[in-house]
């Protein structure tokens, strides 16, 4: 049903702008199909200069109500912005239920935003790896930003966020315990902390909550110390607002501190360092189940561990002996 | 006594059906196979009962209840355009009804005027009308005795508007506003939690709503301000007891808005009144009304201190479920309403609109717009249930379920109540979530075969069937926009512009808004141009739940 | 695990009217039957509609009209897919809608129109039939 065009002939759409082209593209890449390879080998010159913003956040913490927000800020600054918009999909159907764009709607008419929601999929590693598929797809279509936003509930959406450049989490006041708990995550993929709803109770202690959390953090000499930005982001009326100028100026503070450190480079190199990463693993599993495949054996060895005769790491071992050695 | 013998059959029925959870009424209670005394003698509850017209009127509001007078057969008309309207209105009061029930067409609804390029397409829709300006009111109402007859305004986040415009046209006609009577249905909460028919976010929309009411209060003494609406929880998916629950807690943030806005309890809550929808299951429905009595009384007494007994009387309107109509075996409708017509009733309703058999296919004709009055006539006239009062009551199971209903319902208070009140739970996806939830799993329970409708998923018959819609008159829209742009030319554009300042600034302060609403709408701002206005102050709200 | 490619529709409620019962009960069975639901929203326009389709390459557009205003909407929509050159994304809907209204929007290119009270899995079924090809 759908007219076919070739790959080359997509990117080079994609080049140009076509939201079709890139919104297909995207559709290729997540579902792994034949020729993904091929398509991220030829899109991938056109990457790398993109901001990369990821926002994460626990559920009702408003985060789309800001990312839309912030999207109108850098549209302000004339800049097209690409947003991916991360959600879980159902362990029991996989099926998945992408309701954010009722939130993202002030753009829904704007041809320098292209939204796209994104079910999480439920597979190892790989949610991470479509990611960094899809915003190289979304840069190349000429977006100057990628927004992307997940539920910060996992570790496959912790992983997501070491893609940003900049990384928001939102938190809410009145979550002091969770912030307690949360902390040692937060300040590790924090580098800036949005406390939204600010017109809540308990906003004053969760901002001195944070703050102090930050200040017994120990940070090198020049580092960039995550900065607590209290937000309104619910507001029904632009007046009602708060905070989200504050927010952006820091985003863009923290931009500036990459570029002029040369921090940027780090992280690009701990980024591609972890997608190689990803690809490796997702790729040798491929390699070894494919070589398992018709043999009967990965039955056997699954049988043999709920068995008992066997454990799951001699088992690796014994296959990785198997069909890695050859290559040594 | 054959007590002995009694209790043994007791005992083997309950046997025969321990465990078994295919008897569950729709709010999901399972239902026992048999009811006892044991299951309603709670010590301390005989005064929960108590006697028709007495506090606290579980058995009903009043003394003689359809003795003295049956409730009001109110069946609820479409209409067109204001003029057509205005002749099926004639034409109706000529066959004797007293009161009328308007509706309004999807733009209207929407707060926007014919000539919204959004409006397009859905002008006159629904069958209902469309009111851009006072020149509709005055043509809706030309030539009706408005200070004889009741109507019924189906009108909510627009009420403030619709108000003005029928106390403007009362004005110029010398009617006192004291004569005025009828309902404004002004429910606002119930658009956000079901019906989705709202402009501004919940508080400045309640503001709005308490201003009608205020108003009222002062000028309009005779006329019901608001109707706080269950049927559309309903509509949306609420089971009944969440139907109860939510529309009672509804009342419960009027009442105390009104007391915020400095009016006494007993100044406004008489005035208040409700709209409740008649579910399939029979004694379900009856528990229904018996605790909504009972909650409201008490609550109107003991938490907001009422001293008039009037406050304390949950007066209902009743429609039978247009959901629970089927579009195959259509004619099986017919039953239905009847049993859910003789619920209500037996329920002890105020007023009862009876749907017609065929309005899953179509706009209902005027053979089963008839059947559907007849219904309630035959009941009325011939089945006896009006001849005794509350007939139901000490009926174990009845007054069980009454019971179980009332405390469910207390659940559900404190659920809002912990979520910060209604607004708060609102904002915070509470309605939205809960009701598409009970909507979902009634559809999958009706598609495992767990709930039976006779000629859907049991006694199916192939047959064609096909739906007839009253469409909205191209010819209409097309006259109505003209005629709306032509006014808009021919006004005083200085006035109007005055009038549209004069309202922001009053949305962004507290004055009552009504006057200034009725002052503009004299001079000829339209209703979406005042919407318009409000929008820009007040904000306009989205629902950003995802259920 | 992730074969094939997972079916995305997009489920959204144009027009004036708020009724949404229908289009969430579906958005929800259809994400049990195993597809990506792109829940638009209740006051949709048209080339919101249609921005959002092309934007999340959805295989299909569920519309759900109760309101009567389906003879504006769907032509609306159709007419903007072929500008677009997304034709090839299928339509359907749900609703009140008369079967000589249907035939009229078969003409244009809209697929099955669901009556209310349809049986959900006959929407699934037809969704994984006629998106087979």
């Amino acid at each position: 049903m759908k007219k076919k065009l070739s790959t080359g002939e997509m990117v080079s759409r994609l080049l140009a702008g076509d939201r079709r082209a890139a919104a297909r593209l995207i559709t290729l890449v997540e579902n792994e199909m034949d020729d993904h390879h091929e398509v991220m080998s030829l899109v991938y010159p056109y990457t790398g200069k993109a901001m990369i913003l990821g926002i994460t956040g626990a559920g009702g913490a408003g985060k789309s109500t800001l990312t839309d927000h912030l999207i109108g800020k850098f549209r302000e600054q004339g800049k097209k912005v690409g947003v991916v918009v991360v959600d879980p999909s159902s362990p029991f159907s996989g099926g998945a239920f992408l309701g954010d764009r009722i939130r993202l709607q002030s753009h829904s008419q704007d041809d320098g935003v292209y939204i796209r929601s994104m079910a999480s999929r439920g597979y190892l590693g790989g949610l991470s790896r479509a990611t960094y598929d899809v915003i190289r797809i979304m840069e190349a279509m000429g977006n100057e930003v990628v927004i992307v936003e997940t539920l910060g509930a996992g570790q496959d959406e912790v992983d997501v966020i070491h893609i940003a450049h900049t990384c928001l989490v939102v938190v809410t006041p009145g979550m002091g315990d969770d912030i307690q708990a949360m902390k040692a995550g937060i300040m590790e993929i924090a580098d800036i902390i949005v406390l939204n709803k600010a017109d809540l109770d308990g906003t004053d202690r969760s901002l001195r909550h944070l703050q102090g959390a930050l200040t017994a953090g120990s940070f090198e000499e020049g580092a960039w110390m995550p900065r607590v930005v209290p937000t309104v982001s619910t507001a029904n009326k632009p007046e009602d607002l708060q905070g989200i100028d504050e927010l952006a100026a820091t985003i863009a503070e923290h931009q500036t501190y990459l570029r002029k450190t040369r921090a940027i480079d780090r992280v690009r190199y701990d980024r591609v360092e972890q997608e190689l990463g990803l690809i490796f693993k997702d790729e040798l599993q491929k390699i070894i189940f494919k070589g398992l495949k018709g043999t009967g054996k990965k039955r056997e060895y699954i049988n043999s561990i709920i068995e008992q005769k066997n454990d799951p790491y001699s088992v690796v071992e014994e296959v990785l002996n198997t069909y890695l050695l050859p290559w040594e | 006594m054959n007590n002995q013998k009694g209790t043994e059959t007791i005992e083997n029925r309950e046997k025969g059906s321990t465990n078994d959870d295919s008897f569950k009424n729709l709010s999901g209670f399972k239902i026992k196979a048999l009811y006892g005394p044991e299951d309603i003698s709670q010590p301390g509850r005989e005064a929960d009962l108590g006697l028709p017209g007495e506090y606290p009127f579980t058995r009903g509001i009043h003394k003689t209840m359809y003795r003295q007078r049956p409730w009001t057969i109110r069946q609820l008309g479409s209409l067109d355009s204001p003029s057509k309207a205005n002749e099926r209105i004639r034409q109706l009061l000529q066959m004797g009804a007293n009161g009328i029930s308007l509706c309004l067409d999807m733009p209207t609804i929407m707060g926007r005027d014919s000539d919204d390029p959004l409006a397009e397409g859905e002008v006159g829709s629904c069958g209902g009308v469309a009111i851009d300006s006072i020149e509709d009111m005055r043509n809706l109402l030309e030539g009706i005795p408005i200070d004889e007859i009741s109507i019924n305004f189906v009108s909510n986040s627009q009420s403030s508007v619709i108000l003005s415009m029928f106390v403007a046209v009362a004005e110029e006609r010398g009617v006192p506003l004291e004569k005025l009577t009828g309902t404004m249905q002004n429910d606002i909460l119930k658009e956000y939690q079901a019906q989705k028919s709202y402009y501004f976010p919940p508080r400045p929309s309640m503001r709005l709503t308490i201003d009608t009411l205020s108003f009222c209060n002062k000028h309009l003494p005779r006329f019901n301000p608001i109707s706080i609406s269950g049927y559309h929880l309903a509509s949306a998916g609420a089971t009944p007891v969440q139907e109860l629950a939510f529309t009672l807690a509804n009342g419960f943030t009027y009442v105390e808005e009104g007391i915020k806005a400095g009016l006494s309890v007993d100044s406004f809550a008489p005035r208040l009144s409700f709209f409740f929808k008649v579910h399939n299951d029979f004694f379900e429905n009856i528990a229904k009304y018996r605790a909504a009595r009972r909650i409201w009384a008490k609550t109107i007494r003991e938490r907001f201190e009422a001293k008039d007994r009037r406050s304390c009387l949950f007066r209902v309107h009743t429609q039978t479920s247009g959901s629970s109509l089927t579009a195959h075996q259509a004619e099986n409708n017919i039953i239905r309403v009847t049993i859910q017509a003789l619920s209500a009733v037996l329920g002890g309703t105020q007023s009862l609109h009876t749907n017609a058999f065929d309005e899953a296919l179509s706009i209902p004709t005027p053979r089963s717009e008839k059947l559907a009055l007849r219904t309630q006539q035959i009941i009325a006239r011939e089945s006896g249930v009006i001849n005794t009062i509350d007939p139901l009551a000490g009926s174990y199971y009845v007054e069980a379920l009454t019971n179980q209903m009332e405390a469910e319902c207390y659940k559900y208070f404190k659920e809002i109540e912990d979520l910060g009140g209604v607004i708060s739970a609102i904002e915070k996806g509470y309605y939205a979530k809960i009701i598409a939830d009970s909507a979902f799993s009634y559809q999958r329970e009706i598609e495992k075969g767990e709930r039976i409708v006779v000629g859907l998923n049991e006694f199916f018959e192939e047959e064609e069937t096909d739906i007839e819609l009253r469409e909205a008159d191209p010819e209409f829209e097309r006259e109505k926009v003209s005629d709306l742009v032509a006014l808009k030319e021919n006004r005083d554009q200085a006035l109007v512009k005055a009038c549209l300042n004069e309202i922001g600034e009053v949305c962004q302060g507290s004055d009552n808004i009504i006057p200034y609403l009725i002052k503009a709408v004299k001079s000829y701002v339209t209703l979406g141009e005042i919407i318009g206005v409000m929008k820009e102050i007040f904000g306009e709200y989205r629902e950003d739940s995802i259920y | 695990m992730n074969k094939g490619r997972k079916r995305r529709i997009l489920i959204a409620k144009p027009g004036l009217d708020g009724h949404d019962r229908g289009a969430k009960v579906v958005a929800r069975a259809l994400r049990n039957a195993g597809m990506e639901v792109i829940y638009a929203g209740l006051h949709q326009t048209p080339l919101q509609i249609v921005n959002a389709a092309i934007d999340e390459d959805v295989d299909a557009i569920g519309l759900s009209i109760l309101s009567g205003a389906h003879k504006t909407i769907f032509p609306k929509i159709m007419t903007l897919l072929k500008e677009k050159g997304a034709s090839d994304i299928l339509v359907f809907g749900g609703g009140t809608i008369p079967k000589k209204d249907r035939v009229e929007l078969t003409s244009l290119g809209v697929g099955e129109i669901f009556t209310t009270g349809t049986d959900t899995h006959v929407i699934i079924d037809y969704l994984n039939r006629t998106l087979e090809t």
